[in-house]
């Protein structure tokens, strides 16, 4: 067993959570540089360019790169021979209300989500934890923005439904959000599973680099024709047209079933921010 | 590609029926933030006929929450955020003279035959680009509600704060061209 103390891990939380916040995805700036080279529309042009100066200015200013630093969520994967000292938990959401203070960033979290007081630290984090093997810690720490995150949608399709009808469902939503996503989007699938199980593979897959693809070459298909339809819609940047609407199409699939086929969308907006630590 | 228009505020209604749905332009002068909570509480004064803490007459509002800011910064990260929140709102403060708003994304109907009736327009800034508009923000001072934090409303002084014509004052709208 290795022993981690509790402590280190709500550093690394914090140092994730700031630096997802000011430097924007490496594969993310990359993507938002390819489409502004092939985009041809003169609007959908400069806005490009305003995203890729904006996170220039947000990783040298150490600012937010959107003013919605949004709700964190938090992949967690500790490995079996890992002996954790002192409460998980507690160091994760520590390090986030640190973070949160101590790099100027919103605090968006109500306590309740009827009353609606802000409860000014920015958590609780919304937590996935999972047991991998090996004695080490791997943290990935996502803020989302809810422009974006309320655009997403679940839908349990009957089992005999075709891959059609799941695109279609999945362009639809990205039309119906059209400029509250603030497109270029990428989008996170789940599909299979359970309802919640569709839902969390959908925001994991948000964590996938942008340029990968599923292994699964059937899906690696329909993420393709997916991006394709989507870039093909004329949304654009903002949504003011152009042909970047999507910069990336990820699907997590997971068995499911007899009687069911659930497919979760979650909309990033292009202010995909995450970050991962090992420890 | 068309030229951009420099406007200094407050913008006059002249000004503002030249200005086409589509059309780029560099704000420059006051505005005021104003987000959902700070709108339910301009509407409710109005309601109960009570004094509004700004003058509302001739001003912009600005859909935006802006991140806190660093010693020596005005502002921090202060991107739009989404209009249509406010369109409930919008009407009522459209008759009492707002001239200007700037958010992201699409109005109602109801919004946009008040942008009509009351010669306004309707600007949008560029979205998730917060960092970027922090540099177009000189000054910026807490104008009413402060226990609000993010959604008080802030007094901020920009300059060539860049905004494109989201719906004119003949009620085009550029997300229908
Ligand atoms: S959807 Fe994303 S880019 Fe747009 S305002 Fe929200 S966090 Fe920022």
């Amino acid at each position: 067993m290795r022993r981690i103390k509790a402590k280190e891990i709500e550093n690394k939380v914090c140092e994730a959570a700031l630096k997802a916040n000011f430097e924007l995805r490496k594969d993310v700036l990359r993507s938002l540089g390819i489409a502004r080279n092939k985009e041809t529309v003169p609007i959908a042009g400069k806005m490009l360019d305003i995203l890729i100066e904006n996170a220039k200015i947000a990783k040298k200013e150490k600012l937010a790169i959107c003013q919605d630093t949004g709700m964190v969520v938090v992949f967690c994967r500790i490995g079996s021979k890992a002996q954790i000292i002192g409460d998980i938990n507690e160091a994760i959401n520590n390090g986030i209300k640190t973070a949160y203070k101590r790099g100027f960033l919103r605090k968006s979290v109500v306590r309740d989500p009827l009353k609606r007081t802000n409860a000014n630290t920015n958590t609780p984090c919304v937590i996935h934890y999972d047991i991998i093997s090996g004695n080490k810690i791997k943290i990935a720490v996502m803020p989302k923005g809810f422009g974006s995150e309320n655009s997403g949608a679940v839908k349990l399709f009957n089992p005999t439904a075709t891959e059609a009808q799941i695109k279609e469902f999945i362009i639809s939503k990205v039309k119906e959000a059209g400029s509250s996503a603030c497109p270029p989007v990428v989008l996170g699938i789940g599909i299979g599973g359970t309802l919640d199980k569709a839902a969390s593979l959908a925001k994991e897959a948000l964590l996938r680099q942008i340029g990968s693809r599923n292994p699964k070459k059937h899906i690696a298909l329909l993420e393709k024709e997916i991006l394709y339809a989507l870039n093909k819609t004329g949304i654009g940047p903002m949504g003011l047209g152009g042909k970047t609407t999507c910069l990336a199409v990820n699907i997590l699939e997971y068995p499911t079933h007899i009687a069911g086929l659930p497919v979760c969308v979650n909309i990033s907006c292009h202010a995909l921010r995450s970050a991962e630590v090992i420890i | 590609m068309q030229k951009l228009k420099e406007i200094e505020l407050p913008i006059t209604k002249e000004e503002i029926v030249r200005l086409r749905a589509g059309d780029e332009v560099l704000l420059s002068g006051i505005v005021f933030t104003a987000r959902d909570q700070a709108h339910k509480r301009l509407c409710e004064c109005i309601e109960a006929n009570k004094p509004l803490p700004i003058n509302i007459n001739n001003s912009v509002i600005y859909y935006c929450g802006p991140t806190p800011h660093k010693k020596g910064k005005p502002i921090g990260s202060c991107g739009p955020t989404t209009a249509k929140r406010m369109d409930e709102f919008t009407p009522v403060l459209l008759s009492r003279g707002l001239s200007a708003m700037i958010g992201k994304g699409s109005r109602s109907k109801e919004v946009i035959s008040a942008i009509k009736k009351y010669k306004s327009v309707y600007f949008i800034a560029p979205a998730g680009a917060g960092a970027y508009l922090a540099k177009k923000v000189k000054e910026a001072k807490i104008a009413a509600y402060p226990k609000l934090g993010p959604e008080a409303i802030y007094r901020l002084k920009v300059k060539d704060f860049p905004a494109i014509v989201g719906i004119d004052s003949k009620g085009r709208n550029i997300y229908e061209n």
